[in-house]
């Protein structure tokens, strides 16, 4: 077999973080390769350098032996290569057939689009690789998976023979996962070559036939499946010497800080997004919430903080009903937030760090005084920052920089830092180390277990399930927006809390 | 830090000198195509700006511009784009000529009563575009276009009739034409020419510099303490940088949007004041095209309160010293709508190129000083 993609030696550097480190990749032709690592290992760097979105300050990347580098996703369509992205492309709007040929419409005389020669062209990719879906139906009514299927066809349409699956597991249910992965075995059949990005250990070693797993931005190992376990790929993946979440004694003292009663949050289409949620945390303890990306997490999160409306249920902090407060008096009552995107939610990129360090609260002491809090506080901001920058070690030259010149770790340490010193009473985690490196994990970990010891009642979402499992006293899992598992973690695995979250426990169970 | 400060004055200067310089060097180029001799054209207008009379001119011109730049710029703080300023002054300057006839009131509380409903009328005005984007999502650039349209062709058309002067001539026995009633004397914001003669020699010729300078310096020196001082112009910022984090942060987005709104009409609301001073009460000859020309202004000046200052001046020397050219015929006139318009698409782009360099800037000092650390 030769040799489809070979990237040798590939070094990006973003300000503050070095995101590949010498990356060594060889992708045969015709397998289904696994790149895997945690998040901010490096994969979605060194695919958006093989997919030409970035270009690579060190390196040389061949496509069947022939040196190449490419300047734009274009040049790599035009090479061969397609992306299958984790976030659909797709207008709504449009038919399947429309979506497949937007930007390479076939044309008629007077530029006229040739539908004829494109659903005839469809059909053909459709069949060379067994896919199949009605060109004629409009992308809002498809389901996630057949969603997909119409990014990979628009993707093999426009003649792609390596094409990189971005996370294509995460929006997706088991059924369609498996539905999927069926699909992808046709395509290498069919001659296709793939590369999988992932981080869950079953789907990689199910599927591949090789896999290449990426820490800290280097090349760890490349191992073939038959050979490992799904131990063996996570110590790889984490590194030996990684600190290990682990929790002292409970210091769990039976006070509720937060409760939710049979909360629903509804969906624009009247599904429940949310459904029936009922859930306590005591001071002094970590809850854990587990589930595949989608299954109600988000509008929990929401409803919680106050950004999302609750249509049923109730939702109280430290005794006192929260259910109708506005988002402010929530977090002036001692809700903590860390959002799960620092930069969507958690940042004003653009301001100085003393005004970041300020957002959630400024209505409060030191940011903000005079008559009802009206003024900020410049000189007690940049005195909390300062404080914040030295306790929670953010790395900058100085506070007035703006937070874009920070990278992810030091913002993510910033952010828990302002939540941690306005000594909340509840703290609502939202994947509070994705993507940040192994050091800053660290030190985020630490902050949130001292302030467990202080008595601060911890809500904790992730995805990370060691990070889930090694944290928390307790943990829920999260299914289609229903509660389905209440588990003790020191009873489980991140395999079986696995089982859990797929559904596919439960089934047995039933 | 003190050569950092330096640096970044520095880099807040240069996109806007950067592009005044282009866009002289680029009318220069119209101007020889023209057939004229740029040098000649330039060096008129330096000379008819030099003079004391003429200068009056460009500062009574630069304080509407200045008031309305700001008006914008509150908008645009909050990623709001208030095109309705054009409407907002223009009903707020008739309302508050009506009431201000219609009353007699000692001259400090009918001068307070005319800037007051002025304000209200403006605020009021703009606040129907809020609403509308709250409650029913409609965007502003959309609502308040239809509201100019409404304002001007609309109500003022048919206020200005229903207001109509009882008398034909005014206690001067000039003739008054269409246009609402005189307002008295006292209601009248009187010319400040005395605060400028400190300094300089007496000002000649019937000219008047406006008092509505003060006014307009009060706006600034207050739109930079409510922005960057109160929490509410924290607010305000927050979720023009970005909605998600602010409204996370607890800030009530649709409350900010409304406030923003309202508050730029109410400072809209005063751009037609110096012309009430001026003329005494509100006529079809009011002066028009000072709203859409504050959100060039506030364009030019970074949304902030000196730079806009800065943009206001310049295009009032560049409105008022070009009608020199007409007298010495060494360019045409229209030559300075050209200029504007070279220095705000310059401007706008200059600005990009500095921005995305100071991003740039931070993040490698931010990067070299954790490389240091690590060699440690």
């Amino acid at each position: 077999m030769t040799n489809a993609i070979e990237l040798i030696g590939i070094t990006k550097r973003f300000p503050g973080v070095l995101a590949n480190d010498n990356v060594n990749l060889t992708v045969k032709e015709g397998e289904i390769h696994a790149v895997c690592g945690e998040n901010g290992a490096g994969k979605s760097t060194l695919m958006k350098i093989l997919y030409g979105m970035q270009p690579a300050d060190e390196g040389v990347m061949r496509l069947f032996g022939r040196e190449l580098s490419f300047s734009s996703p274009n040049d790599a369509i035009d090479a061969g290569i397609g992306m299958v992205h984790q976030h659909f492309m797709l207008a709504n709007q449009l038919t399947v057939l429309e979506n497949v040929i937007l930007g390479a419409e076939p044309t008629k005389s007077a530029g006229l689009i040739n539908f004829d020669e494109a659903s005839s062209h469809l059909e053909e990719v459709g069949k060379a690789y067994g896919l199949t879906v009605d060109p004629n139906d409009l992308v809002e009514t498809l389901e996630v998976g057949e969603r997909q299927r119409v990014e990979i066809i628009k993707v093999l349409y426009r003649g792609a023979k390596v094409l990189i699956f971005d996370e294509p597991t995460a929006v997706l249910v088991p059924q369609e996962v498996e539905e999927l992965f069926r699909n992808m075995r046709e395509l290498k059949a069919n001659g296709a070559t793939i590369i999988f990005i992932d981080h869950k250990l079953e789907e990689v070693l199910e599927i591949a036939d090789t896999i290449t797993v990426l820490r800290q931005g280097k090349t760890v190992a490349t191992v073939k499946p038959q050979n490992v376990t799904a131990t063996d790929l996570a110590e790889l993946m984490v590194g030996s010497e990684l600190p290990k979440p682990q929790i002292s004694e409970s210091s769990n003292n039976n006070t509720i800080a937060l409760a939710l009663e049979e909360v629903s949050v509804l969906g624009d289409d009247e599904r429940p997004l949310v459904d029936d949620v009922s859930l306590s945390v005591n001071k002094g303890q970590i809850v854990g919430i587990a589930g595949v990306e989608g299954n109600g997490q988000h509008e929990l999160v929401g409803a919680i903080l106050g950004t999302q409306e609750i249509d049923s249920g109730s939702i109280s902090l430290m005794g006192e009903d929260i259910s109708n407060q506005s988002v402010r008096d929530r977090r002036e009552s001692g809700l903590g937030y860390v959002p799960q995107d620092r930069q969507d939610e958690g940042l004003l990129l653009t301001a100085p760090l003393w005004e970041n360090a300020a957002l959630g609260h400024q209505t409060l002491r030191p940011f903000s005084n005079g008559w009802r809090q009206w003024f900020i506080d410049k000189v007690g901001s940049r005195s909390q920052t300062e404080m914040i920058r030295e306790k929670f070690d953010v790395r900058t030259p100085n506070i007035d920089v703006s937070a874009h010149a920070l990278s992810g770790g030091n913002q993510q340490k910033l952010i828990v830092g302002r939540e941690m010193v306005a000594q909340p009473s509840v703290l609502v985690a939202s994947h509070p180390t994705r993507g940040i490196d192994v050091g800053a994990q660290a030190s985020v970990w630490q902050q949130i277990r001292d302030a467990r010891s202080a008595g601060l009642a911890t809500l904790l979402i992730s995805a990370d399930l060691d990070e889930l499992i090694g944290l928390s006293d307790s943990i829920v899992v999260m299914f289609r927006g229903k509660i389905v598992a209440r588990l003790n973690p020191s009873e489980i695995n991140p395999r079986s809390l696995g089982a859990f979250m797929t559904g596919a426990a439960l089934e047995t169970e039933s | 830090m003190n050569s950092s400060m330096i640096r970044r004055i520095g880099l807040a200067l240069a996109a806007p000198t950067a592009a005044v310089l282009f866009a002289t060097i680029a009318s220069s180029i119209f101007l020889v195509i023209a057939g004229s001799n740029p040098f000649t054209a330039y060096g008129d207008m330096f000379e008819y700006g030099s003079r004391l009379e003429i200068q009056v001119d460009i500062l009574n011109r630069a304080t509407p511009l200045y008031i309305s730049g700001v008006a914008a710029a509150i908008g645009f703080r909050m990623n709001l784009f208030n095109i309705g300023v054009e409407g907002q002054y223009r009903l707020a300057a008739i309302v508050a000529a009506y009431v201000g006839a219609s009353v007699s009131l000692p001259a400090f509380f009918h001068i307070a009563l005319i800037l007051i409903v002025a304000m209200l009328v403006g605020g009021a005005y703009a606040g129907v575009a809020g609403v509308l984007k709250v409650s029913r999502g409609v965007n502003e650039v959309i609502s308040t276009i239809m509201l100019n349209a409404i304002a001007i062709s609309g109500l003022i058309a048919w206020l200005v009739r229903e207001w109509q002067a009882g008398g034909t001539v005014d206690a001067t026995g000039a003739n008054l034409g269409i246009g609402t009633e005189p307002i008295d004397e006292s209601g009248l914001i009187p010319n400040i020419n005395s605060w400028l003669e400190l300094f300089t020699r007496e000002i000649g010729k019937g000219k008047e510099l406006t008092g509505v300078l003060l006014v307009a310096v009060a706006v600034g020196v207050l739109y930079h303490i409510v922005l960057n001082r109160t929490r509410f112009g924290f607010d305000l910022r927050a979720t023009g940088i970005n909605p998600f984090a602010a409204r996370a942060g607890g800030v009530n987005d649709k409350r900010m949007v409304l406030g923003a709104m309202v508050l730029s009409g109410v400072v809209a609301g005063l751009v037609g004041m110096a012309e009430i001073a001026k003329l005494g009460r509100f006529n079809p000859n009011f002066v028009g095209n000072l709203g859409f020309a504050g959100i060039a202004v506030a364009l030019l000046g970074r949304n902030h309160p000196g730079g806009i200052a800065i943009g206001a001046l310049l295009f009032a020397f560049l409105d008022t010293a070009s009608g020199v050219l007409q007298v010495t015929g060494s360019a045409s006139r229209e030559i300075v709508f050209i200029m504007q318009g070279i220095i705000l698409l310059a401007a706008v782009i200059a600005y990009e190129v500095v921005q995305r360099y100071r991003i740039r800037e931070e993040a490698r000092m931010a990067s070299t000083l954790l490389a240091g650390e690590a060699e440690e």
